[in-house]
């Protein structure tokens, strides 16, 4: 804890950075983003095993943006997350300064992208293994079971779009959801619009999905949405030899051919 | 106690279509139910919620004068996904309208005073109703004069109703387009809206001043009409936000504590003053 | 009208609920699903969820839910045919065990919807709804309702409201006309209460976290102060979670669904906090970045409400700072213009 401040301290000191995003705490127990714009307010940076947020996503906030150079405390999903962000063409290399937090309570410095990805495939990218069971859970239904579990899932949803706004990777301008010429999604939270909104998101992001879980942490309706988009990360692992958010300049793989690309699928 | 709808549109027949402009039409609609026709009535400013049904609605001012009963009129240019497919339909289609909501502009005060209209662009059509409503009352008012601009020669609407103006002795009209857009036959006024109207040497006393336009264009008008000695209670001027109820309910068109839907379109520049920038 | 106190016996409750499903009115009630705690209909107090401080939505989907049908059409050649919908179509149902900022916060709704032409649609389902509402025993970190002029036994907005004052008995207040009538569905059950019992006995110690008009005065003052806004709203990421969840919260959307000869207009809940809110066709948007919606979020709330409808546009139930993902507390926000901004 002291490093990261002693290190924090500086780097705002120096000019290095002008505002670092990190951990603080928050309501009762609960941990919240803080961003630290000077050395006073350095104390308030904490860093404990419940700091499991995904703070990636606000690197492309506009208004956080707008301060200055950045810094961020990452862990291992945003540095995946960041990865996949840089392979999008949403943030360049040198352009934000990462201090990697260890699930250790380490924190080490990476230089730049090539140093994150030679570290990403050091770790354990899966899915832990209480979601391993629940997918194998859905994934030992019958198909008319399944529907039956999304849609009494679906139907607790307000369409407050807290998941998408929690995901660092639905950045897009104008989401798909919001477009009206033509109305690919019908906009009101009844059942089509809660199944259409929720399987257009899951597609989306399959192939992009780091499984960080911050869509399921955000829902106020308790949904494990995240269930949905890494129930997809085996198939395009399978498919594709594709893992997202490992390198940052990686392909798409649904947007780009290979000739070796199996097709079995297809027929 | 009354259980009435209030988002019940009234249904209405589009009589006659009138190209003004590239993607600038304008609709004469008559009341489905005559009856409904004959109860409504609206006055100079307001505006209403016009419904393609299927697609939404989308808001319009109303562009004829209060003055002439019977139809309503509105003048739209195509830019979203409401005014699209309006643009699509023919004489004779149904749409809806809901209205007339909103202030007015209070042309009863302006009585026995010059009234200097100044519009640009599409922002001609809430300018056109209190125009002729105050044309059709021509002898309670002292001097009229119009300046309207617009980018090109092609993108001025009302084209037939310029002409008629220009014709008259009792109007005095200015017609601009910008550097650039003017065509070889051009016989108007080059130049942006606030030089003309530099040029033109407004007289202050005893006028009234209605600016409509793009908003580039009512900041450096205001200006203009400072230097001459306009007051801000002087010149009016309408606002636009985005909107949805027109009843103060749904709450997006707010300019700070103002619902621009309730408490607008209509201000005059003191109100505007103490608005926020929240438009 | 003159308020009456009862007695009721825990033990009477569930048949309480039964006589008002045999007289034929719907009963709405906070129900557990899984960890969060909806409104919804229920048929017995078995699915009842007694034991929770708040239900995750507020109650507001009585008279004012997600999605509701305000017109209705048919395409044929000659044109478009409207099928009237009814607004005052809804039955007599009872809003019951919410919390009595619940009961409150219909007060904001009904300024709202019922200012200048009324929205039938909210006025006559919520004229329709007899509220019944647990004043509160225990409060949490998130609530400063006694900040906002509530507290954990007001019972403005209520027409019943119960108290448990031992293991055993509920105290039950009758408090307006409304609760009157659904107290004689169940009068048999009812005994007389004892005048003096002492309600403040049992609930919850809400403290005073801010002085109320100093908040409203200090909000009202601060449009133009982009920094205090900034600072507050940089780790909100614009969803809307807060206004959803809120029992004061009323922006709403229309949007036309229809098939090729049928259609409706929808009208859905909307949220100020979403950067479509107000943006115009054109690109422009008078509230560009999430600072600013932000501002709205509380102005609307804390300074345009008081000054335009009279009344304070929040419970201080805190459900917006638990459903934030982000752990934006409203509370505190509060605490914090009180504290810094000077006027
Ligand atoms: C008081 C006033 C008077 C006006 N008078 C005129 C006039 O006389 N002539 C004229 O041409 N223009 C006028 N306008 C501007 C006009 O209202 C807009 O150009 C018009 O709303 C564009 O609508 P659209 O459907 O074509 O655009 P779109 O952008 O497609 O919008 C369609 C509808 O859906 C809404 N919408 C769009 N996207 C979403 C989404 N993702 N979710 C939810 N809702 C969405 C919009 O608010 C709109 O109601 C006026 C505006 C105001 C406020
Ligand atoms: S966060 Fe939950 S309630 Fe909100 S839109 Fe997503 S799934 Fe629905
Ligand atoms: S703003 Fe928050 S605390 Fe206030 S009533 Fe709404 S949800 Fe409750
Ligand atoms: S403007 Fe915002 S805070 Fe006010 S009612 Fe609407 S959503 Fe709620
Ligand atoms: S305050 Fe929280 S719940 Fe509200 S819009 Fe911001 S992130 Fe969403
Ligand atoms: S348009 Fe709904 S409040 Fe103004």
């Amino acid at each position: 804890m002291n490093d990261l401040i002693k290190k924090v301290t500086q780097l705002l000191d120096d000019k290095t950075i002008n505002v670092f995003i990190g951990y603080g705490q928050g309501t009762a127990s609960r941990i919240r983003t803080i961003f630290v714009k000077n050395s006073s307010q350095v104390e308030n940076l904490v860093y404990t095993s419940d700091c499991t947020a995904n703070l990636a996503g606000y690197l492309l906030k506009h208004e956080v943006k707008k301060i200055g150079k950045l810094g961020i405390l990452a862990n291992d999903s945003a540095l995946r997350s960041m990865m996949q962000l840089a392979s999008e063409f949403q943030i360049k290399d040198g352009e934000v300064y990462v201090l990697h937090a260890a699930k250790d309570g380490s924190f080490t410095e990476f230089a730049d992208f090539q140093s994150i990805e030679a570290y990403l495939v050091t770790i354990d990218t899966g899915i832990t293994s209480d979601e391993q069971e629940r997918i194998a859970k859905l994934e030992a239904m019958t198909v008319k079971e399944r529907w039956i579990f999304w849609n009494k899932e679906f139907e607790k949803c307000i369409k407050c779009y807290a998941c998408r706004a929690a995901c660092p990777m639905c950045y897009c301008h104008r989401c798909t959801t919001d477009v009206n010429q033509p109305q690919w999604i019908p906009v009101a939270s009844h059942e089509q619009g809660n199944l259409d909104y929720h399987l257009m998101r899951a597609m989306h992001l399959a192939g992009r999905c780091v499984n960080c879980g911050e869509c399921a942490n955000a829902c106020p309706m308790d949904i494990p949405l995240n269930l949905l988009t890494y129930q997809l990360i085996a198939p395009i692992r399978t498919t594709f030899d594709a893992t997202a958010g490992m390198k940052a300049d990686a392909v798409y793989a649904l947007s780009t051919f290979k000739p070796d690309d199996k097709e079995n699928f297809i027929i | 106690m009354e259980q009435q709808n209030i988002y019940q549109p009234y249904l209405m027949e589009i009589e006659k279509i009138t190209e003004e402009a590239p993607m600038v039409k304008t609709f004469r609609l008559k009341f489905t139910n005559e009856e409904e026709g004959n109860k409504f009535s609206f006055r100079t400013g307001q505006f209403g919620e016009y419904s393609v049904f299927g697609e939404g609605e989308v808001t319009f001012c109303v562009a004829s004068p209060h003055t002439r009963k019977g139809y309503i009129e509105c003048t739209f240019r195509q830019a979203g996904r409401v005014t699209a497919e309006l643009a699509s339909l023919s004489e004779g289609d149904t749409i809806g309208f809901r209205g007339p909501y909103g202030n007015i502009f209070p042309i009863d005060d302006w009585k026995g005073k010059n009234l200097l209209f100044i519009a640009g662009g599409i922002a001609l059509p809430p300018m056109r109703s209190v125009i002729w409503s105050c044309l059709d009352l021509r002898d309670q008012f002292k001097d009229i004069s119009i300046l309207y601009g617009a980018r090109t020669v092609e993108d001025l609407v009302y084209k037939n109703e310029l002409a008629e103006w220009k014709e008259r002795p009792d109007v005095h009209l200015v017609t601009t387009v910008d550097p650039g857009g003017e065509t070889p036959d051009w016989s108007g006024e080059v130049g942006f809206v606030p030089t003309i109207l530099d040029k033109m040497i407004p007289v202050s006393e005893n006028t009234i001043a209605i600016v409509c336009g793009p908003p580039v264009m009512i900041k450096f008008t205001f200006p203009v009409l400072e230097k001459y000695g306009f007051k801000d209670e002087q010149v009016y001027t309408t606002l636009e936000n985005r909107m949805k109820c027109g009843l103060g309910k749904c709450g997006r068109c707010n300019v700070g504590k103002v619902f621009v839907c309730k408490d607008g379109p209509v201000f005059t520049r003191t109100q505007l003053k103490e608005l926020p920038d929240e438009y | 009208m003159e308020k009456e106190l009862k007695i009721l016996k825990y033990s009477d409750l569930p048949k309480m609920i039964e006589k008002f499903i045999s007289q034929g009115y719907p009963v709405l009630a906070p129900v557990h699903k899984g960890k969060i705690v909806e409104i919804e209909y229920v048929q017995s107090l078995d699915s009842i969820a007694l034991d929770v401080l708040l239900s995750t939505q507020s109650a507001k989907k009585a008279a004012f839910p997600k999605v509701e049908k305000v017109l209705e059409y048919t395409m044929n050649k000659a044109g478009v045919v409207q099928h009237p919908v009814d607004p005052a179509d809804s039955k007599e149902t009872i809003l019951f065990g919410v919390r009595p900022c619940d009961a409150s916060g219909f007060k904001s709704l009904d300024a709202i919807f019922g200012e200048g032409p009324s929205d039938q649609f909210y006025l006559s389902k919520k004229e329709k709804t007899t509220i019944i509402s647990f004043s509160c025993p225990v409060a949490d970190e998130y609530c400063f309702c006694t900040s906002v002029g509530g507290g954990p036994g007001n019972t403005a907005g209520s027409d019943l409201q119960f108290t448990s004052v031992s293991k055993d008995e509920l105290l039950v207040e009758i408090l307006t006309e409304k609760g009157k009538k659904a107290s004689r569905i169940f009068a048999d059950l009812l005994t007389e209460a004892n005048s003096a019992i002492d309600k403040t006995k049992f609930i919850a110690d809400v403290k005073v976290v801010f002085d109320l008009d100093s908040v409203v005065a200090k909000t009202t003052a601060s449009f133009g102060n982009a920094e205090l806004w900034l600072e507050q709203s940089l780790r909100c990421i614009g969803c809307g979670a807060c206004a959803f969840v809120c029992p004061t919260c009323a922006c709403f959307d229309f949007q036309d669904e229809q098939d090729t000869k049928k259609g409706v207009r929808l009208r859905l809940w909307d949220s100020c906090g979403f950067s479509l809110f107000t943006l115009h066709t054109s690109g422009h948007n008078p509230r560009e970045v999430q600072s600013q919606r932000w501002r709205q979020r509380i102005m609307h709330k804390f300074a345009y409400m008081p000054e335009q409808l009279k009344v304070v546009g929040c419970e201080g139930c805190g459900r917006c700072s638990r459903a934030c993902p982000v752990d934006m507390n409203i509370k505190e926000h509060l605490t914090a213009i009180r504290e810094q901004v000077t006027v």
